[in-house]
C-alpha cells in the first residue's frame, strides 16, 4: 500500500511541479532507455553507471519537495527489489557459471538497482504531476477526449468510493457481519455483502453521472474547447535539452567507451 | 441504558468530530439529535453501537465498555439503520435481506422463518417477499432495510435522517412507526436535522454544535428557543416561528405543533369572546 | 410567452407498463418561479426529464404530446441542442461534478460547446461571482461540503446561460440551512436576471414562499396548477399528500373550526402578521 501512497499527487507547487507533464514524460523515457543500456552482465556488471542514474535524479526529488512520499514509494518497492537481488544472486550461484563472488555481488546489485531506478523516476513523474494536468497532456497529446474524460473522473471519485466502500463496511457491521473470523473461504464469501452493494452503487452513479454529462451538453461538438492550456516555456525546453544530451552522452559512453566493473575498478 | 462519558473522538485524519461528550440515555427513551451537517451527531451515535471507539472518555452500553466488545456483539443490542439502504441491500430476495442479520447472530432456523415473516408484516412487505430489492422503489428499501434491523429485535434504534427524500405521506407514516416502536418501550434514537419532523414526534432532544451538546431538553423547550436554535445554525419550525412572534399578546411561546397551536388559538379566540 | 409549453404528454419508460405520465398539459411563462411536487413517484422526476431532452433522447421509451422548450420541439432537438436553453440541476451534489477543481467543472458545458477559450473564462468568472462561490474556485469538489457542491452545479448549469433552470429536489442532502441559501441563490437568478425556474421540492416549508407558480401531480397526471396560495389552501392537496406550509396548515385548521382568517399565509411571517391582525381585532 505504501508503494502506492508514493504515486499519490500531492497539491503542492514547485518548479518540478510546473513542468509540461509531456516533458516530463520524455525525460522519464530517456531515463528508462538509459537504464535498460547500462548493467553489464554477469561477467562484466556495470554498477557504476546505475548508480550516478539513481543519483542524477535526486536534485528533482528536493526541489519538488517530496522527499517524505518519494521514501516513502522507494520503501514500498523496498520489497521487490530486494526479490530481484535474491533472485539474480541465487540463480547465477546455483548456475555457477560466475567468476568470482565479487562480480557475482555487483551484477545482482546492477540488477536491483536498474529496477530502482525506474521506480524513482515514474514516482518523481506521478508526484509532481497533477491529474489535472496528466488529463491534459493526454488530451493535449490527441488521445482521445473519452479516455482523458474517464481518466480524471476516475481520480476525482477515488475518495468518494474509498468513503463509500468505508460506509457499506459499517453498515454491515452493524448487521453482524463479522470481517475477522472464519476460514479462508468463509472470509471471502464475508466479502460479497461488501462488494454487491459498491458495485450497485457504482452502476447507480454512473447512470446519474451520465444524466449530468448530457444535461451538460456533452457530444455537442467534435472541435472541444478547454479553459486550460498546456504550454511549453523555458523551463520544458531546457528539461527537453538536458534529455536529449543526456541520451547522446549515454549513448557515447556505451559504444565507444569502456564502462569497468566496480569490482574491476577497486581490484577486488 | 447508554452512558457517553466525557467522550471526545478524532477521525484518523485528523478532524475532531466530538469534544468532550457527555450524555446518558436510558431505557425507554426517545431521543432527537439535532443539529447542522457536520455538526458530530452520527459520530456520536456511531460510539453507541461501536462502529467508532472514542479516542477519549469511555462509552458504556448496558454495562458493557464499547471498547471491550465488538461491534457484532453490541449491534445485538443496538440496532443501527443506515441513511441510505443501498448501503446495505446485496440479497436475492427480500426475505434474505431481512434473514441475514439474524444468521449472523446465530439464530435458530425456526426463530429466523418467524422473526422474517414478523418483519414483512409489520412493515407492509408481505408482497414483496421473493423480490429482489433492487426492484423495488426508493421508499420500499427504505423499509427493507428498516425491517432487516427492527427483525432481531433490538432494544436500541437508531435512524439515521430517516426523512431524507420522503415526501409528506412517507413522513407521517414513519412518525407513526417510531411512536408505536416507543410505545413497545424501545429505546429510540433520530438523529436528524429536520426540524417540522422532530416538532411533530415531540421527542427528548439533544442539540449539537461543532462536537459538543450544546443544550438537552423537551422539544417544547429546545425548539421555541430561537436564540439556542440560531447558534446550532437550525431554523425554528414554522408553528413555533408564528407563536414566537405573537409573544406580544399573552399566547404561550411553547406551541410546535398544528393540533396544539389550534386549541391553543381557539381557546384564545372563546376566552376573549 | 411562454418557456414551456405540454399539450397532452404521455410517457412509459422502455421496460415500463405504466405509463409514468398520463396526459400533462402545462405552460409555463418566461420569468416564472414553478415550485413542482407531488407525492413520491408522482412522475414529476420523468417530468424534469423531459424539459432538457433525457426523456426521450437518453431514456428511450414512448413519448407521446406535444412538448416545446422555448419554441423547440423537444422531439425533434438532441439534449446538447437543448442543453443551451435547458438548464438541469440533479439531487445529489456529488454525482454531478466531474472535474477536480470547481473551476474546470463549471466550464465544462463550455467545453463541450465548443466556446473560445476567452469567452469561457469570462463566463466562468460571472458564474462563479452570481452563485457567491468565487473563493471556491480552485478547490476540489470532494473538498466541499453538500451545499457549496449545489451551488457550484449551480454555477455549472448558469454558466452555459439558459433560458430556464430546472432543479429536481436539490436541497435533498442539505441541512435546513443549507437548503435556504440554495433558494436563495436560485430565487435571485430569477428575480435579478429572470431566468425561469422551475423547482421541484417536497420542502415547501422553505419553498413555497419563492414560488409564483405551482403545479401538483399524482399518480403521472396534473392534478392542481395555479397560484400557491389558492392551490395550498386546498383540502386535496393535504390529501395528496403534499407537506402543505405549517402556516398553512394552520389556516386550513381554523378554517374547518370557524377562525376565518381571510388571508391566506404561506409563510410563518405572513401568518404571525394575519394572527396578529385578527386577535388584536377582538
Amino acid at each position: 500500500m505504501s508503494f502506492f501512497e508514493g504515486l499519490r499527487f500531492r497539491r503542492v507547487s514547485s518548479p518540478i511541479h510546473r513542468l509540461d507533464p509531456r516533458v516530463k514524460f520524455f525525460y522519464v523515457c530517456v531515463l528508462f532507455v538509459m537504464a535498460i543500456m547500462f548493467g553489464g552482465t554477469l561477467k562484466n556488471p556495470e554498477l557504476l553507471p546505475l548508480i550516478v542514474l539513481f543519483f542524477i535524479q535526486m536534485p528533482f526529488v528536493l526541489v519538488a519537495g517530496v522527499k517524505r512520499e518519494w521514501i516513502r514509494s522507494m520503501r514500498g518497492a523496498m520489497f521487490l527489489a530486494i526479490f530481484i537481488f535474491v533472485f539474480n544472486f541465487i540463480f547465477q550461484f546455483i548456475s555457477g557459471s560466475y567468476d568470482s563472488f565479487a562480480l557475482l555481488l555487483e551484477y545482482s546489485f546492477s540488477m536491483t538497482l536498474r529496477f530502482l531506478v525506474l521506480v524513482e523516476s515514474f514516482s518523481i513523474f506521478f508526484l509532481t504531476t497533477s491529474p489535472d494536468h496528466l488529463g491534459l497532456a493526454l488530451e493535449q497529446s490527441h488521445v482521445p477526449y473519452e479516455f482523458c474524460f474517464a481518466f480524471t473522473t476516475a481520480v476525482r471519485f477515488v475518495p468518494v468510493l474509498a468513503d463509500e466502500a468505508q460506509t457499506i463496511m459499517d453498515a454491515q457491521k452493524a448487521r453482524g457481519l463479522e470481517l475477522e473470523r472464519g476460514n479462508f473461504i468463509k472470509r471471502i464469501k464475508n466479502y460479497i455483502p461488501l462488494l454487491i452493494p459498491l458495485i450497485v452503487n457504482a452502476i447507480r452513479r454512473s447512470l446519474e453521472l451520465a444524466e449530468a454529462m448530457e444535461s451538460r451538453a456533452w457530444g455537442a461538438t467534435e472541435k472541444r474547447t478547454n479553459l486550460y492550456v498546456l504550454t511549453l516555456r523555458n523551463p520544458d525546453y531546457i528539461l527537453v535539452v538536458l534529455s536529449v544530451f543526456m541520451l547522446i552522452l549515454a549513448v557515447y559512453v556505451r559504444f565507444f567507451l569502456p564502462v569497468p566493473s566496480l569490482t574491476v575498478l577497486l581490484h577486488i | 441504558m447508554i452512558e457517553v462519558k466525557d467522550v471526545s473522538f478524532t477521525y484518523p485524519n485528523g478532524v475532531e468530530a466530538l469534544h468532550g461528550v457527555s450524555l446518558k440515555i436510558r431505557d425507554g427513551e426517545f431521543v432527537a439529535i439535532m443539529g447542522q451537517n457536520g455538526a458530530g451527531k452520527t459520530t456520536l451515535v456511531k460510539q453507541f453501537n461501536g462502529l467508532l471507539k472514542p479516542t477519549k472518555g469511555e462509552v458504556v452500553v448496558d454495562g458493557v465498555n464499547t471498547r471491550e466488545a465488538s461491534v457484532a456483539t453490541l449491534a445485538q443490542k443496538v440496532g443501527f439503520v443506515f441513511q441510505n439502504p443501498d448501503h446495505q441491500l446485496f440479497c436475492e430476495t427480500v426475505e434474505d435481506e431481512i434473514a441475514f442479520a439474524l444468521k449472523n447472530f446465530g439464530f435458530k432456523e425456526n426463530t429466523i422463518k418467524k422473526r422474517v415473516t414478523w418483519a414483512l408484516n409489520l412493515l407492509d412487505l408481505k408482497q414483496y417477499s421473493k423480490t429482489s430489492p433492487f426492484m423495488l422503489s426508493g421508499g420500499e428499501r427504505k423499509r427493507v432495510a428498516l425491517a432487516s434491523v427492527l427483525a432481531w429485535n433490538p432494544k436500541v434504534i437508531i435512524l439515521d435522517e430517516p426523512t431524507i427524500g420522503q415526501d409528506q405521506n412517507q413522513k407521517n407514516r414513519l412518525q407513526q412507526f417510531v411512536n408505536q416502536l416507543v410505545t413497545q418501550g424501545k429505546t429510540v434514537v433520530i438523529v436528524s436535522h429536520d426540524v417540522e419532523f422532530v416538532a411533530e414526534c415531540n421527542p427528548k432532544i439533544v442539540l449539537m454544535v461543532e462536537g459538543k451538546i450544546l443544550a438537552e431538553g423537551s422539544a417544547k423547550q429546545i425548539l421555541t428557543n430561537s436564540y439556542l436554535l440560531t447558534q446550532a445554525s437550525i431554523v425554528l419550525p414554522q408553528i413555533a416561528q408564528i407563536f414566537t412572534g405573537l409573544a406580544g399578546l399573552g399566547l404561550p411561546t411553547d406551541v410546535i405543533n398544528v393540533h396544539e397551536a389550534k386549541k391553543v388559538l381557539l381557546d384564545f379566540m372563546e376566552v376573549d369572546s | 410567452m411562454s418557456v414551456i409549453e405540454t399539450k397532452a404528454l404521455t410517457y412509459t419508460y422502455p421496460s415500463g407498463t405504466k405509463r409514468v405520465l398520463e396526459d400533462v398539459s402545462i405552460t409555463i411563462e418566461r420569468g416564472e418561479f414553478v415550485v413542482l411536487t407531488g407525492p413520491s413517484g408522482c412522475g414529476k422526476t420523468t417530468l424534469c426529464r423531459c424539459f432538457n431532452g433525457l426523456v426521450p433522447h437518453f431514456y428511450g421509451g414512448k413519448l407521446e404530446g406535444s412538448i416545446l422548450i422555448t419554441g423547440l420541439n423537444v422531439h425533434e432537438h438532441s439534449i446538447y441542442e437543448l442543453a443551451r436553453h435547458v438548464g438541469l440541476v440533479f439531487q445529489n451534489p456529488e454525482n454531478q461534478l466531474f472535474a477536480l477543481s470547481v473551476e474546470k467543472d463549471v466550464a465544462f458545458g463550455l467545453e463541450n460547446l465548443g466556446v473560445p477559450r476567452d469567452e469561457i473564462k469570462k463566463r466562468v468568472d460571472w458564474a462563479l461571482q452570481t452563485t457567491d462561490i468565487e473563493d471556491l474556485r480552485e478547490r476540489a469538489p470532494h473538498e466541499l461540503s453538500g451545499g457549496q457542491q449545489q451551488r457550484v452545479a449551480i454555477a455549472s448549469v448558469l454558466a452555459m446561460q439558459p433560458n430556464v433552470m430546472v432543479l429536481d429536489e436539490p436541497t435533498s442532502f442539505l441541512d435546513p440551512l443549507g437548503a435556504q441559501r440554495i433558494f436563495e441563490v436560485i430565487n435571485e437568478l430569477n428575480k435579478n436576471l429572470g431566468i425561469t425556474v422551475v423547482l421541484v421540492e417536497h420542502r415547501l416549508d422553505l419553498a413555497a414562499r419563492y414560488a409564483d407558480h405551482v403545479i401538483i401531480m399524482d399518480e403521472g397526471r396534473v392534478m392542481l396548477d395555479g397560484k400557491p396560495r389558492e392551490i395550498f389552501k386546498l383540502e386535496k392537496a393535504r390529501l395528496m399528500g403534499i407537506g402543505v406550509p405549517k402556516s398553512t396548515r394552520l389556516y386550513q385548521i381554523l378554517e374547518k373550526n370557524g377562525m376565518h382568517l381571510g388571508k391566506v399565509p404561506i409563510t410563518s411571517e405572513e401568518a404571525t402578521q394575519i394572527l396578529k391582525e385578527v386577535l388584536s381585532r377582538d
